[in-house]
């Protein structure tokens, strides 16, 4: 089953003509997804040819939804466009909307999800500024790289691209049901708790591993959900304990201000509700082997 | 990036939001000057204030009224100079006295949470905002505001309202609020605080302190908020690499980082924090995401600045290929090292790499054939960090 992304997901890229689009639209061809098209408005009715494969360029999202079924989209146009392109995804009320790009000011963000409350929050939007999500053996829709792990039964959620690949490369013996990168930036669409809550329904997931990092209190209010619905074992890791105070370290989410959002005041609030929390990333991927091996 | 007080105050004034006159001084001298132009124009009190990105400033003593030009110019003698919870004071803002009636709280800012924006308003301000909303949370009014349909005057007042002001100052405090709006959202800021927001003894509202925060994603847009970067008090390192485009935080350990990914990168200066605890105490030296595109000319860049640190004694690259393939990265540390060497700069210390991910034993190939000298490649992420922590602690 997987979450959110299943072999059978048609998917579209906005942006697949630009250099980033097209780069990972091969890859994600040569890993199996679905892709059925993209989406340009100045490029309409042109094709791309991908090492054989000829995908058609749409004008518009809902036009590529009506001439190819598809029921998600990956986001790659560039910041200053990428508002107007998740708004179009919106208002076509596609299933799932993953924005990949990075550096997305947080007043626009806040104005996409404001507008997809207000549409009845018809499409799921994951991102941005996220790696996206691949559920291995079935489709990869973003540019989380292919072949670093092998299907199997665990399910990741990660605010991280890097730490995603590196826990999905720990654990590739193991292998997992999907991992889905929410994104790092302040204002995000899908949750950590979002993706706990699909995991425990997932019969094809058995245990949870849930990746944070400095910067707000997600971590603190997906332990408070843990506590009160997540049956699975969940394994946690947390990184920047040694990040300085006030000072931004890459990701517009994680800095410090002030006693909260701190790594340590995140592993306690997830060890108090029972998640055992690695102290480095192979550390978890022990921890979780641990949890498999039972 | 933060702003100074007089920045927001600038920038305040700019959107028609009421704030005293005043302007800034970095000498006694200059600050005398200003308090003569005040008295000149009829105002001879004024307030000398520490010019700093750092809160309790009036508690140390950062802030200061002085009834004369002379007594302005040694106000600013006292407080220039200073030592505000480890920020110098370089400038002070010498500003008209306000008669002060009331002093409230107001601020716009970022609920991540709920991810829309937030307004919160206090009839009781000019202190710790947060003490208040601890101990009479009912003074604190939190009000969400809607990206999409945003604050009209009515709204405005509504907030002003729920902050318990009083009816005096609603509607002066209603207009301050719609004009803040306005530059939350049209200077692309994720904090506009006002704190105090006064009545004056004659019934006018003002922003008589300023904080604002400006969201980075948003320069290309804001093409005039460069001008508003404190390079100054930026440190050399940091301000070098950001000419390069590179996110780079200077820190103080050893072991000079560099990585792709803020969240793996910032797990690297933990795991090497562990690791060095063997070895020491050898820290990490600083913060350098290389993102997506490692070139040899984005590696370059980055090895020169770490190495550009005498504090580092040895360098840890940890790179997953992800968006960057590890061919690719690997490509990018020989040529850099060559780069490096054409530009004059010795690569003098050790290199610890670890490759991992797309292309990662192409690029493990690529980096053994080399055969740099300086640069020895280890497996795992942990072991990594181990023998860069070692290689620190035998550094000179």
């Amino acid at each position: 089953m997987a979450i959110w992304l299943t072999e059978n997901s048609k998917v579209i890229v906005q942006g697949m003509t630009g250099s980033e689009g097209t780069k990972h639209t091969r890859r994600m061809l040569a890993a199996g997804t679905n892709v059925v098209g993209g989406v340009n408005a100045r490029k309409a009715g042109q094709s791309v040819d991908f090492d054989g494969t000829a995908l058609p360029v749409f004008g518009t999202v809902a036009e590529a939804m009506a001439e190819t079924g598809a029921d998600a989209s990956v986001v790659f146009v560039p910041p200053r466009f990428t508002k107007d392109a998740v708004i179009e995804a919106i208002d076509a009320e596609i299933p799932l909307c993953i924005i990949i790009t990075e550096g997305i000011p947080v007043h626009d963000s806040t104005w996409f999800w404001g507008h997809a409350v207000a549409k009845g929050n018809k499409t799921r939007i994951i991102g941005p500024n996220c790696p996206g999500l691949a559920s291995p053996g079935k489709s990869n829709a973003g540019i989380i790289p292919a072949d670093i792990t092998t299907p199997g039964r665990i399910g990741l959620v990660s605010k991280s691209g890097t730490l995603t690949y590196q826990m999905m490369y720990e654990l590739r013996d193991i292998g997992f049901s999907t991992c889905v990168g929410i994104g790092g930036d302040p204002v995000i669409g899908t949750t950590h708790i979002d993706a706990l809550e699909a995991f425990e329904a997932d019969p094809e997931t058995d245990a949870i591993v849930m990746i944070g990092e400095i910067g707000g209190d997600a971590e603190e209010r997906a332990a408070a959900y843990i506590e009160q619905h997540v049956t699975k074992p969940v394994v946690g890791y947390v990184a920047g304990f040694t990040a300085p105070e006030g000072k931004t370290m890459g990701h517009a989410g994680a800095i410090v201000s002030g006693s909260s959002g701190t790594a340590q005041a995140k592993k306690e609030a997830l060890e108090k509700v029972g998640v055992r929390v690695g102290k480095t990333p192979s550390e978890t991927a022990r921890l979780m082997r641990e949890i498999m091996s039972h | 990036m933060d702003l100074f007080e007089h920045q927001a105050k600038e920038i305040f004034a700019e959107y028609g939001v009421p704030v005293p006159a005043g302007k800034i001084a970095t000498t006694p001298e200059e600050a005398r000057a200003i308090a003569d132009a005040f008295a000149a124009a009829g105002t001879s009190r004024v307030v000398v204030k520490a010019q700093v990105k750092a809160g309790g400033r009036g508690k140390a003593g950062g802030v200061k009224v002085a009834d004369s030009p002379a007594d302005a110019e040694d106000k600013a003698r006292q407080i220039l100079g200073m030592d505000i919870k480890g920020h110098t004071v370089h400038k002070v803002l010498v500003e008209e006295a306000s008669a002060i009636a009331e002093e409230y709280y107001f601020s716009f800012l970022l609920d991540r949470a709920n991810r829309t924006f937030l307004s919160i308003c206090s009839v009781e301000g000019g202190m710790e905002i947060e003490e208040v909303a601890a101990t009479k949370p009912d003074a604190v009014a939190q009000v969400p505001v809607v990206a999409l349909t945003g604050i009209d005057r009515a709204r405005a007042r509504e907030i002003a309202a729920a902050g318990r002001l009083p009816e005096q100052a609603l509607d002066g405090a209603a207009e301050l609020i719609e004009r803040l709006w306005a530059v939350f959202v049209d200077e692309d800021a994720t904090l506009v605080e006002v704190n105090p927001l006064i009545l004056t003894q004659d019934g006018r509202v003002m922003a008589l302190d300023g904080k604002v925060t400006l969201d980075g994603n948003a320069d290309f847009r804001q093409a005039e908020h460069e001008a508003l970067e404190d390079k100054a008090s930026t440190d050399p390192l940091e301000a070098k690499a950001k000419e390069k485009g590179l996110n780079y935080v200077k820190l103080d350990g050893s072991v000079g980082i560099i990585g792709n990914g803020a969240g793996l990168v910032m797990s690297t200066l933990d795991v090497v924090a562990y690791a060095g605890e063997q070895y020491g105490g050898q820290k990490p030296a600083n913060f350098l995401d290389i993102g997506g595109g490692a070139s040899a000319e984005v590696m370059a860049n980055g090895m020169e600045v770490v190495l550009g640190d005498s504090d580092v004694k040895s360098v840890f690259i940890n790179v997953f290929g992800g968006i960057t393939s590890g061919d690719a990265v690997a490509n990018g540390i020989v040529q850099a090292v060559k780069l490096l060497g054409e530009r004059g700069e010795t690569v003098d210390r050790p290199i610890v790499v670890r490759l991992d991910g797309n292309n990662a034993e192409e690029g493990r190939r690529i980096l053994n054939e080399a055969a740099i000298p300086v640069i020895e490649q280890v497996e795992t992420m942990d072991e990594a960090a181990r023998r860069a922590a070692e290689l620190a602690s035998q550094g000179v």
